[in-house]
């Protein structure tokens, strides 16, 4: 165990008043569930579902050549995103292995506030002030200037905009306004496939909004939940589904990669999206009992063929799901694997991105 | 979710496992501790009738979304009867854990090992040094 404290978001005593079930995460003590995982998990898919994620990280980038480093460190065309808008990226290495993956806010011409996955912020935030050196901007650790409050779910919506002062930013896009007396940073943004919004308000006001939406109807959810969720429509995590000894492609992220930028990494994604991959990352469901785990092996005809980067029993579907890399010719949907849970092997098959969609879609 | 409770005629497991001892038989399940450890179970697969448990040993695994937990043998013996009801509604290992939540019967195959383990005073002891 590691000896030196664990970290508290601005929300701690919220959670223990809520009854949350406390855990280590990325050097933060956070709540992985308050009633159950999977009541938490239906109310975010039925009605709404609020996170406190205030472990992210964020990193503020300014200057006359913010634009121009965020070109040179984040994958995606930053040059595309106007001033209100938000885009997902990965920061690569030379090689193109991946460092990270992002959403990026324009705040205004030339400021950009970038969410940096808790584990990996001191990492990032080294990363992007070494290359600001080359570029007539300035990089700023934000980490504890906001709190990160996540609203999600059908009802997400109309709850914050009944504590909101003005209309709610649509999907991808970003405003500040007041929430609950607070001036907050609302972006149309998430990581459970439902509509809703994710909050930056800053530190000191996360207790008031975080009342104010639990008083409008919203249900405290923990991190087992967002795993759930996540993975049910395939969002990747980073350190389970992708890290440094992966690069964009085989992760099938190369959507976000737009090499002719000249992005740090980029010579390395163009290979291997000229090469293409040896192996994929894939979602599969089992089609009997059990439940994939991180780390078990994806069975071909008796041979290894892959192994299972995150998996859970999914709330919404009762089967078992999972992302993992599979050789690439095995990576169709259809196709049959077996799944090696602790020496049992369980059938499955690879299926196509989301694993879970809703009746009406 | 079952309150806290230790029931006084049962025998305890430094693992949070317990055992109903009836002569030569007995009934195992995992104490309230443990579920309450694991979360909301959601998946179970009994072991076969006829299968052996040793002490110490895990017999078993239960499953939470997040985590898989090895449920141990309190008692060493041939398995005689498991609970299929708890494969299909695993949620009543977190609702009656010392009741609807059984999971195996086995015929004692050394008795003696009784003497080994906890009483629940003994057993409530341990928990509040864990």
């Amino acid at each position: 165990m590691a000896t030196t404290a664990l970290k508290r978001t601005p929300l701690y005593a919220a959670h223990v008043a809520a009854g949350a079930k406390l855990v280590p995460f990325a050097g933060w003590e956070m709540p992985v569930s308050y009633e159950g995982v999977r009541q938490e998990h239906v109310a975010v898919r039925t009605s709404c579902g609020v996170f406190d994620v205030s472990h992210m990280g964020e990193i503020e980038t300014s200057g006359p050549g913010a634009l121009d480093l965020l070109q040179r460190l984040l994958s995606n065309d930053v040059s595309k995103m106007p001033v209100g808008g938000a885009q997902y990226s990965v920061l690569c290495r030379e090689d193109g292995g991946i460092l990270d993956d992002l959403f990026t806010y324009r705040l205004a011409d030339d400021r950009y506030l970038t969410v940096t996955n808790a584990a990996n912020h001191e990492k990032d935030f080294a990363w992007f002030a070494d290359h600001a050196g080359d570029f007539d901007a300035e990089v700023s650790d934000a980490i504890d200037r906001y709190a990160m409050l996540a609203v999600q779910g059908p009802n997400a919506r109309g709850i914050v905009a009944g504590l909101a002062s003005a209309e709610l930013p649509e999907r991808m896009h970003t405003a500040v306004m007041d929430v609950a007396g607070a001036e907050t940073l609302v972006c149309g943004t998430g990581y459970t496939g439902e509509d809703g919004v994710e909050l930056l308000p800053p530190a000191d006001a996360a207790t008031s909004i975080w009342d104010a939406l639990l008083a409008a109807g919203a249900v405290p959810a923990g991190l087992g939940a967002r795993d759930t969720l996540r993975l049910e429509v395939c969002f990747h995590l980073y350190g389970n589904d992708m890290d440094e000894q992966r690069n964009p492609i085989e992760a099938g992220l190369g959507w976000c990669c737009k090499e002719a930028t000249g992005f740090i990494g980029s010579d390395g994604v163009a290979a291997a999206r000229e090469s293409g991959a040896e192996q994929k990352l894939a979602p599969f469901v089992l089609t009997a009992a059990g439940i994939p785990r991180q780390g078990n092996a994806i069975v071909s005809r008796d041979s290894e063929v892959g192994v299972v980067t995150s998996g859970t029993l999914s709330p919404c579907m009762d089967v078992g799901i999972g992302m993992g890399y599979v050789a690439a010719e095995l990576t169709e949907p259809g196709t049959e694997l077996e799944i090696d849970v602790r020496g049992k092997r369980r059938p499955a098959r690879i299926e196509s991105k989301p694993l879970y969609r809703k009746e009406s879609e | 979710m079952a309150d806290e409770s230790y029931p006084e005629g049962l025998r305890y497991h430094p693992e949070h496992d317990w055992a109903r001892i009836e002569g030569d038989e007995a009934t195992f399940g995992i104490t309230w501790y443990a579920q309450d450890a694991l979360g909301e179970v959601v998946f179970y697969e009994p072991p076969e009738v006829g299968s052996e448990t040793i002490k110490d040993q895990a017999y078993a695994e239960v499953e939470s979304v997040k985590a898989v937990s090895d449920v141990y043998a309190p008692l060493s013996g041939e398995i005689t009867a498991v609970n299929d009801a708890v494969s299909d509604s695993p949620e009543l290992v977190n609702e009656d854990p010392y009741g609807d939540g059984w999971l195996v019967r086995v015929k004692l195959t050394n008795p003696s090992e009784v003497d080994d383990l906890l009483d629940v005073t003994a057993y409530r002891k341990l928990l509040e040094d864990e």
